[in-house]
């Protein structure tokens, strides 16, 4: 295969053409990591691939983490007048459960989907800039860790909800280090989104085959592009509303001082004008898997594809103009409130259109309901509800009634579980045979979904009822005789129905996992769900190279177009099977991009930095330390290893023409049954 | 929908051993994605450090945004009180030229002139060191005249975004002479001209935020 590299010991002849850095080059402190293999080659591969199922599987660890810290939540409210744990652990438990979702699973979810899948559904070999790629990856679970390590370091967790309202977050009313974990640590997570943004808009717009126009890609590609979009403006404002909160409990600053004039209002709007685009960041990527699941499961093209597109990018800008409807309550002033109200409602309308163009994509198809389909229709209903209740927040009258009642806590559910995680979990079904070579159980699968349907329903419908009756969010009991208890002790038996449903998923991956190495399994072949797009014209699982020769593009849905043709009397016929179209991944001349050691030992640092700030100056300096050692590491390093993953195309770069039948030989390992244990 | 009639197909499959390549004409396939050879003919580099950049248009923003909600309100010493405009007008002129030093550095190694590519980053680096200097001596003398980072709303923000900005012109002192060190070892030759048009890129960047901080901050009351 590709990536596995020789041990080299031959000096190249690299003199004759124009210069390029060697490895020896590079500070000349390690030689680069070599092998395909074994522990080694995760922690410092630069392949997207690999770092898309990495972001996955730590994305649902923190997941468990996160679920977890919801399930005692909902014990304690089980019942009324419970005292299971202390109302300040409680406070602890809502700030990390929110923040852990928001930023440690649903983020990390689409940004591993998007990292495995945009290049292999533009036709490229990698992101643009693979290592950075790694760096954000490392940087992201880096950062979760540091901001967990609050519940051992910190002298309690951060308890000032995930949106972090001023002054609830001085020294005064914060005083445990909880929340410099919460700022620092956002910091850091958000460094990692930052990057990872800037790399893979510069992959979609670079990085597309040829002849894939912007309105010839995939839905998802677009989807994740718009997402990133909103990552590149979005974290800035973050990064200075967590720097001014860091200022002001470290090292004493006003920012968000009453006492000294200041107006804790600066903390909302910067928050907010962050966390409005925030939301989009987190569905957008949904909507872009069921706009590839209902297709290919429906039969049909998708309906309407430049409504779904212009209606993502739409959302994308309205997503700006919006920030302050989480504000109603604060006291705006009528024609600020008016506004937001108006625009607010406005942004419904191209959410309403994506959702009438998968119902019309399935209007007429032919339907097939494999567990993808379901999660896809599971996200179109659920998601609807949501944003129903949505709309009635943006009726600002309304919305006071409800602000801070358990009714935002089931719209908001409704949309992020209800919607982008349903839209996740269908991804997760629909492209694992694309990651690890086999599908997961169809029977489990089905079982998972109606089980994670009635649990969530179950969870979250009731809350509806709870925020209606009044009952505030973010407290730690209430009192009997409120007419609560019912609804609350449904909502808790919903919510032990989700982790049920989800510990099948795990048994799903566990069960599945084991029947592909068992004698006699068939594998799914390159195309298991005759699906359209081009990320299935190569083998599965993808190999390390993706594609053995550049696809040109000529059609949406191209794959589909290969496979399918059209009578004279406009009859849709097939004219071949996928296997006679898909790449069989079978190259092995491939030059890709050598891993690297700096993006972890970079990453590395920034916790330190932290623990430094907050604790010790000194490990903070020797944390920059590092990192700047790390910097110009990955900034002398070549970022193509000559000596590695030789392709033929470096003939042109002077190597003489005597080793060229050696530097193209095939590595003798290059077997095809290596290749399954590259990506698996 | 999907019946099997390949009798009237418009198209018949390939051979059986696997797809062959695609061709497309003035496109060199195999190298698709290195250097300019990509959809849109800009380097990933570029294209990178322009995103980076419209990102920290953002993140200057909401400093500045922050500055202005902030500097009238609270009580104590304020803007007028320590602004020392004629010393900030001229290491705020120091720095535009080095804006122009920069200009020249990229140009020198666009015709593959080391020595001058090398004297005009030494030539921006020491400019931008100046203003660093200037920006010391300002903040050194605010604080002499009892103008602290704790001392009021005006001198968190002040201080903050000044601040921000000048780690932004410190690391791109660091970057030119790197820069300049790569080119006295002989990494730095003309196929590498991009790098240091990338570099100045930034710097031109930064060089226009301080015009903007410049204006909001010290010039308009």
């Amino acid at each position: 295969m590709a990536i596995v590299e020789r041990p080299t010991t031959e000096t190249l002849e690299l003199e004759a053409g124009p210069r390029h850095a060697t490895q020896d080059d590079a500070l000349g402190v390690f030689r680069r990591p070599q092998g395909a293999t074994g522990w080694r080659s995760w922690l410092f591969t630069v392949d997207h691939k690999r770092i898309g199922i990495m972001y996955g599987a730590a994305a649902l660890f923190f997941f468990v983490i996160g679920g977890i810290e919801a399930l005692i939540i909902r014990t304690q409210l089980a019942a009324p007048d419970q005292a299971i744990i202390s109302a300040d652990l409680y406070n602890q438990l809502f700030t990390m459960h929110g923040v852990t979702m928001v930023f440690l699973v649903v983020m990390p979810i689409g940004a591993s989907l998007a990292n495995f899948l945009i290049p292999l559904q533009i036709g490229a070999r990698d992101v643009a800039f693979p290592r950075l790629n790694a760096f954000s990856f490392w940087c992201f679970l880096f950062g979760g860790v540091f901001f967990n390590s609050s519940w051992i370091l910190g002298g309690g967790a951060a308890d000032g909800g995930w949106f972090a309202y001023a002054p609830n977050t001085s020294v005064i009313f914060s005083p445990s280090h909880g929340m410099d974990f919460y700022a620092i640590g956002l910091q850091i997570t958000g460094i990692a989104s930052l990057v990872g943004a800037i790399n893979l808009i510069a992959t979609i717009l670079n990085m597309r085959a040829p002849g894939m126009t912007l309105m010839k890609m995939p839905v998802f590609t677009w989807m994740s592009l718009v997402t990133q979009f909103l990552l590149l403006f979005a974290m800035p404002v973050i990064s200075v509303a967590l720097f001014l909160l860091t200022f002001d409990r470290l090292f004493d600053a006003n920012f968000f001082d009453v006492s000294a004039g200041a107006d804790p209002l600066l903390w909302e709007h910067l928050f907010w004008i962050f966390g409005h685009p925030e939301v989009y960041i987190m569905i957008l990527p949904a909507f872009g898997i069921v706009s590839e699941t209902i297709p290919v499961f429906s039969r049909k093209p998708i309906f309407g594809y430049e409504f779904i597109v212009f209606s993502g990018a739409a959302i994308g800008f309205m997503g700006w103009g919006v920030w302050a409807h989480h504000m109603f309550a604060s006291g705006l002033g009528p024609i600020s409130v008016a506004a937001f109200a108006v625009s607010t409602m406005f942004i419904a309308v191209p959410t309403g259109v994506k959702i009438l163009n998968w119902m019309a994509t399935m209007w007429g198809g032919k339907l097939s309901f494999t567990v993808p389909m379901l999660f896809s229709i599971g996200l179109v209903t659920m998601f609807t509800i949501g944003g129903l209740s949505g709309v009635s927040h943006a009726v600002a009258p309304s919305d006071t009634q409800q602000t801070d009642t358990y009714y935002i806590v089931a719209h908001f559910h409704y949309v992020l579980f209800g919607g982008a995680l349903f839209g996740f979990v269908g991804g997760f079904y629909y492209w694992w045979p694309k990651a690890f070579g086999h599908m997961l159980r169809e029977s489990l699968g089905k079982a998972h979904f109606w089980v994670m349907l009635l649990g969530f329903n179950l969870t979250f419908g009731p809350m509806h009822v709870l925020g209606l009756e009044g009952m505030p969010r973010r407290t730690h009991s209430y009192f009997d005789g409120y007419g609560f208890n019912v609804w609350n002790l449904l909502s808790t038996i919903g919510a032990f129905l989700i982790a049920l449903s989800f510990l099948i998923f795990f048994t799903n991956i566990f069960v599945s996992a084991r029947d592909a190495r068992k004698p006699g399994w068939i594998p799914p072949g390159p195309d298991p769900w005759d699906a359209r797009s081009i990320e299935w014209m190569t083998a599965c699982p993808a190999p390390a190279h993706n594609f053995d020769h550049v696809p040109v593009v000529t059609h949406r849905d191209e794959f589909w177009y290969r496979k399918y043709g059209e009578t004279d009397d406009h009859r849709i016929v097939r004219i071949a099977t996928a296997e006679e179209v898909a790449q069989t991944g079978a190259r092995t001349d491939v030059h890709l991009p050598a891993p690297s050691y700096w993006p972890i030992l970079l990453c590395a640092s920034f916790p330190l930095i932290g623990w430094g700030l907050i604790f010790n100056l000194g490990i903070a300096f020797a944390g920059g330390a590092l990192a700047l050692l790390a910097m110009y590491g990955i900034a002398l390093e070549p970022a193509d290893d000559p000596d590695a993953g030789h392709g033929d195309h470096h003939d042109d770069h002077g190597l003489g023409s005597g080793d060229g039948p050696e530097a193209a030989a095939p590595p003798a390992d290059g077997d095809p049954d290596k290749e399954a244990t590259l990506v698996d | 929908m999907t019946d099997t009639a390949p009798a009237t197909a418009t198209r018949t499959p390939t051979e059986a051993a696997g797809p062959v390549p695609d061709q497309l004409d003035g496109v060199d396939l195999e190298s698709w994605g290195l250097g300019t050879n990509n959809a849109t003919g800009l380097t990933n580099n570029k294209l990178g450090m322009w995103l980076f950049l419209g990102s920290d248009c953002l993140l200057f923003g909401a400093l500045i945004s922050t500055y202005l909600l902030m500097r009238h309100r609270g009580t104590g010493l304020g803007p007028e009180d320590v602004f020392d405009i004629p010393f900030t007008s001229v290491s705020s002129f120091v720095l535009l030229m080095s804006s122009m030093s920069m200009v020249f550095a990229v140009s020198s190694i666009a015709r593959g002139d080391g020595p001058k590519l090398r004297l005009w980053l030494l030539v921006t680096a020491l400019l931008g060191g100046t203003f660093i200097a200037g920006q010391v001596y300002e903040f050194t003398s605010f604080y002499r005249e009892g103008l602290g980072y704790t001392t009021n709303l005006f001198s968190s923000a002040f201080y903050s975004l000044t601040g921000f900005h000048g780690v932004h012109v410190s690391v791109g002192i660091i970057m030119l002479m790197s820069l300049f060190v790569l080119s006295l070892t002989g990494r730095l030759e003309q196929d590498r001209a991009e790098t240091v048009e990338i570099v100045g890129l930034y710097w031109h960047f930064v060089d226009i935020v301080w015009v903007l901080i410049f204006t909001i901050v010290y010039l308009i009351p």
